[in-house]
């Protein structure tokens, strides 16, 4: 469904990304594990179109999307939720989600996949009237997610959605991956907590500053001398 | 009666100030505006006024629409030309140090305000009378049907301005775009079309005011614009820049103060109080009256 093939991004003079490539299969779910400051944002943004690599090609169902600018990759079926989680602050909870939906012009059926939305995360269903900037990180971090899935897309691209949050939410928050994956949606999970990324992901890749290192099944991840000794705590 | 003619004179000078005011108001939108959604102060705004008010001025007295088609022509004239600078002299300098497209902007403005002279040469030119000067008084207060227009009209454009932002899909996609330029994308949200309408509506509501004045003060030059989009931008600073109702709070201040200034002490100090209140606006609030006092965000 993706292939990022050997990709090289620059910011100025920083090689921050070094002959990268991945893929991605529908209906999986992939996570990219790494240390700060490894690339794992970085390569997030070139797949949405945010950065242009200088060499090498990212395709989406067998079509290029390098060059291609980034509000038309989202009308291509990639959403991401940031780091950070980005939403607008200034904003209401409901004028999020339906910025989310800015692609799409079927009103009724906004409406109704708002509804969804509200289904899946109720506490925003309770603020929905609310400015988005007064949430809590939890909260924020659900409408960031339900932001992004009022775009319908095919692939969502998640950087960290577990950063900053208790335990407790964490949990959730991931339980919640996994649902919206069981609805088809595959997924890219950035994630600097190894632990809980591979417990939900079927394939996986670890990023060294900027270089993948180690590729495989999530198991096989979870199993490897290596990654237990620098991602899990031994 | 001293007291009675006293608070007469004052709700006189409050009427004059607050119809000048909502002038100011309708400049300051564009600047701020702007501001909001491309850090960028846009010199060339009071020029824009300028070529309002001329498209007005030739609109009425050599096609000889009336009022209202004469407004719209402006409106839209001024709109596409707001659009057209940005694309040609702003957008490619998106990557560039701020300092580079404030030079630009005080280039544009420049090439308006001479261009402007070399194409209807400097003379000041007479407004024609679009409506007929009526003067109604209540209990020795003075208003004129000019004042009367001036008000209605700028009224009605603020209420649509807030109601587009407010309420509608692109207004929306401009207060994304204004807070979060990259998370705006990611929505699918195109910046350069948002950035374009927004210039669009900015040098619209100036053209507004262009013509608005022109039926005020009768008189229009090629530099008509400079004085009054600088105290536009100070209206907007006061307000608090990027913030909408800051540029309409802070434009009717501005025009009050002005009024009471010329109305109560002398109106050679008219001009000296709109500076002394940038001065006083960024030593104690340099955040403006609505703006909330954080710093910048990188
Ligand atoms: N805008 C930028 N300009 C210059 N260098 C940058 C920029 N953004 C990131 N970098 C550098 O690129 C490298 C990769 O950064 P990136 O944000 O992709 O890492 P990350 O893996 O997402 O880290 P984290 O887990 O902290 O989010 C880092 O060395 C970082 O300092
Ligand atoms: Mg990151």
């Amino acid at each position: 469904m993706l292939k990022v093939d050997t990709v090289n991004v620059y910011y100025g003079g920083i090689h921050a990304i070094k002959d990268v490539s991945l893929m991605v299969r529908e209906g999986e779910i992939v996570t990219l594990i790494g240390a700060n400051g490894a690339g794992k944002s970085t390569i997030l943004r070139t797949i949405s179109g945010l950065l242009n690599p200088k060499t090498g090609s990212v395709e989406f169902e067998g079509a290029r999307l390098t060059g291609v600018p980034a509000q038309d990759i989202v009308k291509k079926g990639i959403s991401q939720v940031p780091e950070g989680r980005r939403i607008f602050a200034n904003l209401t909870v409901l004028e999020n989600l339906e910025l989310g939906a800015y692609i799409r012009s079927d009103a009724k059926e906004i409406r109704e996949d708002i509804q969804k939305i509200y289904g899946r995360f109720p506490r925003l269903a309770e603020r929905r009237a609310q400015l988005a900037g007064t949430l809590s990180g939890g909260e924020q971090q659900m409408l960031a997610m339900g932001r992004a899935l009022m775009s319908r897309p095919k692939l969502l691209l998640l950087d960290e959605p577990s950063m900053g949050l208790a335990p407790l939410l964490v949990k959730e928050i991931f339980a919640i991956i996994r649902e919206i994956n069981a609805g088809g949606t595959t997924i890219l999970l950035v994630e600097q907590n190894a632990n809980m990324a591979l417990s939900i992901a079927h394939q996986a890749y670890v990023l060294e500053t900027g270089r993948i290192t180690l590729a495989g099944t999530a198991r096989e991840l979870a199993d490897s001398e290596s990654v237990r000794k620098a991602y899990l705590g031994g | 009666m001293e007291l009675n003619s006293f608070a007469q004179q004052l709700v006189q000078q409050l009427i004059n100030g607050v119809s000048l005011g909502s002038i100011y108001s309708l400049i300051a939108l564009g600047y701020t505006m702007v501001y909001g959604i491309i850090r960028l102060i846009n010199f060339a705004h009071g020029d824009i006024y300028m070529l309002g008010a001329y498209v007005g001025f030739f609109c009425t007295s050599i096609l000889g629409l009336s009022f209202f088609p004469a407004l719209l022509a402006a409106m839209a004239v001024a709109a596409v030309t707001g659009i057209v600078i940005e694309r040609l002299a702003y957008r490619p300098l998106r990557h560039a140090p701020k300092i580079a497209v404030l030079i630009t902007a005080i280039g544009v403005s420049l090439l308006l305000e001479y261009g402007g002279i070399l194409a209807v040469t400097p003379q000041p030119r007479t407004f024609p009378a679009v409506f007929p000067a009526r003067i109604y008084t209540f209990g020795g207060i003075v208003v004129n049907s000019q004042q009367i227009v001036i008000l209605a009209v700028a009224l009605a454009l603020m209420v649509l301005l807030t109601y587009i932002v407010q309420r509608t899909k692109i207004g929306r996609a401009m207060r994304a775009v204004s807070y979060d330029t990259d998370a705006a994308r990611l929505m699918g949200i195109n910046v350069d079309q948002v950035i374009s309408f927004t210039f669009g509506i900015g040098s619209g509501l100036a053209a507004a005011a262009g013509v608005l004045v022109g039926i005020y003060y009768n008189s229009i030059d090629p530099l008509m614009g400079i004085m009054p989009g600088l105290k536009a931008f100070v209206a907007a600073v006061l307000g608090g820049i990027g913030i909408i109702p800051g540029a309409m709070l802070g434009g009717v201040i501005m025009g009050v103060v002005e009024a009471l200034v010329s109305g109560f002490i002398s109106s050679t100090f008219r001009d000296a109080a709109a500076f002394a209140i940038l001065i006083a606006i960024l030593l104690f609030k340099p955040s403006g009256l609505l703006g909330k006092n954080i710093r910048e965000k990188v």
